[in-house]
């Protein structure tokens, strides 16, 4: 436990994809089974240990510690599983016995309730600080470990010379603690027999098109759809061994979301793989991201949530079709098969399928792009991001493969906005101010005011990131820990053209919307700052 | 006979009445001890200074050769006599040449501790207890949440960590008196063995260190080192070097910082810190409530840090205790650790 414990430390400090993708390899390269089977449970939230309440953890403490002693070390630490695991005196006598992770989900597994405290006192004795806080925090479900469970299937990938798709392929049919996926990881063994009946298929991903690309393609070997603004999903379904039907929901990273959309699983009455995108669906209309997002990160569903907000799934490709994988055929067979296969099963109006977009030449298509309530999208014109082209010969391969498809967005809005804070970033830009807080104008008590209305950090160039970073340094009004306010007056401060997709009502901030994707479009230098946009100019984008 | 006779609190610092004379002042004054050459202990411009050869040495160095009046070097373990109060400076194994202050009078013992360890250190002598009947405690972790891991464990992560990242420059910021020499040794003896590449501000001391004997094998400088030889290369700084312009001659660089802070994970993360090194010159709470018993003091004050827990222990334990409420000291783990502002150019 303490040298999981350690790499969970280290993953929490560490901003990296790559770094932590390495840090978690050199664990599972240097950890016997089962201990690195079970951590790698723990990683992928494929185990939960959320056996204890806060409550049951401060009891332990009081036990132990001088009271007044704890209450001053809570109030300066701020968090009770840290505070705990740092002051949790040391047992007298002998070292106790430090106890391995299997040891720990065994217990827990197997112990009444009655003796979880015991056995929890038992297992802190024996652990170190970082030890002792990682257990805290996992028994209390509070462990953010900092990386998905993407990332800890990449690291077992990179143990041998596996992809991480591979890895995907073969993870439903597999049980912690995996100890055939480690051997064929590491070249000793067979790679394992999935007996899942319904698989995650790796998804199949687009490039975004650039202007210069058009030349090389001819739109006669392309066929179009709309990219509609919600989440992609995979949505699987086939029978058991026993002949009972099985259905799952995977988003776009293979992670099991099922349990969050209960409404959609009990509709759909087909037997295959669809790859399209979840929306919801309100009166025969597509409703815009911010009302899907309602329905999205949430452990548990009400029936409230489910009447308020219906899941949908519009199909964009069939992968298989009962027992048969399409996936070698070329996208306009796929898409011949999807149509008859989701007019045959409509799954109570939940399933729809994506239309196509005709057209003859980049300059329709363009047209199109435009304004796709024109060209067939209606009413749900609000809810398209973009078109996707896909060659008409393709077949369906995992991961971003350049050529076969590719993703042209909607222009973004953009917005004139004003620098207000900036904070360092981390790993190579943590000498450069490169997080930045932007506002825009509305009306105070005494005049107009800037606003924070979003924060980004990226967009910009290399070149241009220094040049603000020397901005920030030269123009610093007021320092918090890392972060800086630089001078935002209407003559004098740095105007940031910021662009992103979409806005939504937000009373989390408080401007009151919030932006989606927002990124550094251009810098602008010749703007001063009281000609920067005002919120009202915001407030009228949202529909 | 009051212990308030034999020294007691003064908007200078500790003042010897019977003896005339501060311990550690934060303003100039006449006739000064010094514990340590840290800048919130040893300040420039006092008339007469008594400390150990190595902390005038270094507060030359420091502060400029004209740092004092005149200086007098004493010996760890010597007495002088000073109005008619025994001096005798011990070993307090906070830094190079650090001392706590011993004061016998009439049959009085008091102990002026400064900052102390009980940790080992390879740079400097191990602290000396001392029997008295008024200890001086200082308190910068004085918290039972504060306890210090093996430091050789925590080089170790920083050596482990070099070897996972090789194209990677680890920067480890260490305050530069005391801690940065602490670091090129611990690092030495976890297996490092290529050149350890240090800030300007760090070489005046550790060429002291090095010419009073310590071995840190191939110090180099940064400054005027080619910017190709810092991927897989640990390279020590002040902390607020860290994030200065002067960082970003180093590609991709991993942040360390060694400070007792390191413990508390929002301080780590208020710092952008991304490998934490528990190490510390000061005692944790375990090494405080430890040094307190083993003097067999009567009474302890508590100088600076979180003076109102050790004096909450030390009443659980029967003994006087109150804090001096001392300002002016702690400065150092300050900018070791926690400081907000940061130093630019």
């Amino acid at each position: 436990m303490n040298r999981f414990a350690a790499l969970l430390d280290r993953m929490a400090y560490e901003a990296g994809r790559n770094a932590k993708v390495r840090l978690m390899a050199d664990y599972f390269a240097s950890t016997p089974d089962p201990e690195r089977g079970w951590a790698l449970a723990a990683l992928t939230g494929a185990l939960s240990f959320a056996n204890a309440k806060p409550g049951l953890v401060r009891a332990l403490i009081m036990e132990r510690a001088d009271p007044v002693l704890f209450e001053m070390s809570y109030d300066y630490v701020g968090d009770l599983s840290e505070t705990v695991a740092l002051m949790w005196p040391r047992p007298e006598g002998a070292l106790a016995h430090a106890p391995p992770l299997s040891e720990i989900v065994a217990g827990l597994a197997s112990l009444p309730k009655s003796a979880l405290p015991g056995a929890l006192a038992g297992w802190l004795d024996g652990l170190d600080e970082t030890g002792r806080w990682a257990l805290l925090k996992l028994i209390t479900g509070a462990l953010r470990v900092g990386a998905s469970a993407r990332l800890a299937k990449t690291a077992v990938a990179s143990l041998g010379g596996l992809a991480p798709d591979d890895v995907e392929l073969v993870w439903p049919g597999l049980k912690p603690p995996y100890p055939e996926l480690f051997a064929w990881a590491e070249g000793r063994g067979e790679r394992p027999e999935t007996t899942d009946p319904v698989p995650f298929r790796p998804v199949m991903l687009a490039h975004a098109i650039e202007e210069a690309d058009f030349s090389q393609l001819s739109p006669g070997d392309f066929m179009a759809e709309w990219k509609w603004d919600g989440i992609r999903v995979q949505a699987v379904a086939a029978r058991d061994a026993a002949g009972a039907l099985v259905l799952r929901l995977y988003s776009r990273t293979g992670e099991d979301i099922s349990p969050a959309f209960p409404d959609l699983l009990e509709a759909l009455d087909f037997e295959g793989a669809i790859d399209g995108e979840l929306l919801v669906v309100r009166a025969g209309r597509v409703e815009p991201f911010n009302v899907l997002q309602q329905r999205l990160n949430r452990k548990a569903v009400t029936g409230k949530m489910l009447a308020e907000f219906p899941a949908h799934i519009r199909a964009y490709d069939l992968l298989a079709e009962g027992g048969a994988d399409l996936r070698e055929m070329p996208f306009r067979t796929r898409r011949e098969r999807l149509a008859a296969f989701v007019a045959a099963h409509p799954s109570g109006g939940r399933l729809d399928l994506s239309p196509l977009v005709p057209f003859a030449s980049w300059a329709e298509l363009t047209a199109a792009r435009a304004a796709p309530g024109a060209f067939g999208a209606g009413i749900d014109a609000a809810a398209v991001e973009g078109v996707m082209m896909k060659r008409a010969d393709s077949p369906y391969l995992p991961g971003r493969p350049k050529g076969p498809w590719w993703k042209w967005k909607r222009d973004p809005h953009t917005v004139d906005a004003v620098l207000m804070y900036a904070q360092r970033g981390h790993g190579k830009r943590s000498s450069f101010y490169s997080d930045y807080t932007f506002g825009v104008w509305t009306k105070g008590e005494a005049g107009d005011v800037l606003v924070p209305v979003g924060k980004a950090y990226f967009g910009f160039t290399d070149e241009e990131l220094k040049k603000i970073d020397a901005f920030v340094r030269r123009f610093t009004v007021n320092r918090f820990g890392p972060v800086r306010e630089v001078v935002h007056e209407p003559d004098a401060g740095l105007v940031l053209e910021i662009a992103f997709e979409g806005l939504a009502r937000s009373a989390r901030h408080r401007s009151g919307v919030a932006m989606r994707f927002p990124r550094v479009a251009r810098l602008r230098w010749d703007k001063p700052p009281r000609e920067a946009d005002r919120l009202e100019t915001l407030e009228a984008l949202i529909r | 006979m009051r212990p308030e006779d034999l020294l007691c609190p003064s908007p200078q610092g500790l003042y010897c009445p019977a003896g005339d004379f501060h311990i550690d002042p934060v303003r100039a004054v006449p006739r000064a001890v010094i514990t340590h050459a840290h800048s919130d202990h040893a300040r420039a411009g006092h008339g007469q200074v008594l400390a150990t050869r190595e902390t005038l040495d270094i507060m030359a160095l420091r502060l400029g050769a004209g740092f004092a009046g005149t200086t007098q070097a004493l010996a760890l373990g010597a007495r002088i006599e000073v109005g008619g109060v025994a001096v005798s400076l011990h070993p307090a194994g906070h830094v190079l040449g650090s001392a706590q202050v011993r004061l016998d009078w009439r049959g009085l013992t008091i102990v002026a501790s400064g900052d102390y360890k009980d940790a080992a250190d390879p740079t400097c002598a191990p602290l000396a207890v001392q029997r008295c009947h008024v200890f001086v405690s200082e308190a910068t972790f004085g918290l039972p949440v504060f306890r210090h891991p093996d430091p050789d464990a925590e080089a170790a992560k920083l050596v482990a960590s070099v070897r996972l990242f090789p194209e990677r420059t680890h920067i480890v910021g260490a305050y530069s008196l005391g801690k940065a020499q602490r670091m090129m040794a611990l690092i030495r003896r976890a297996g490092h063995a290529g050149p350890i590449y240090i800030h300007g501000a760090l070489e005046a001391v550790t060429g002291y260190y090095q010419a009073r004997g310590a071995d840190f094998g191939d110090i180099r400088p940064v400054k005027g080192t080619d910017r190709k030889a810092f991927p897989g290369a640990v390279v020590i700084a002040p902390p607020h070097a860290m994030t200065d312009l002067w960082a970003r001659r180093f590609a991709d660089p991993v942040a360390c910082l060694a400070s007792g802070w390191m413990r508390v994970r929002a301080r780590a993360r208020q710092r952008g810190v991304e490998l934490p090194l528990v190490i510390s010159d000061h005692a944790d709470w375990d090494g405080l409530t430890a040094t307190i018993r083993a003097t067999g003091c009567e009474e302890v004050w508590v100088t600076h840090g979180a003076e109102d827990a050790l004096v909450h222990w030390a009443h659980t334990r029967q003994l006087r205790a109150r804090p001096l409420h001392m300002v002016g000291y702690g400065e150092e783990e300050e900018e070791d650790g926690t400081s907000s502002g940061e130093a630019e150019g």
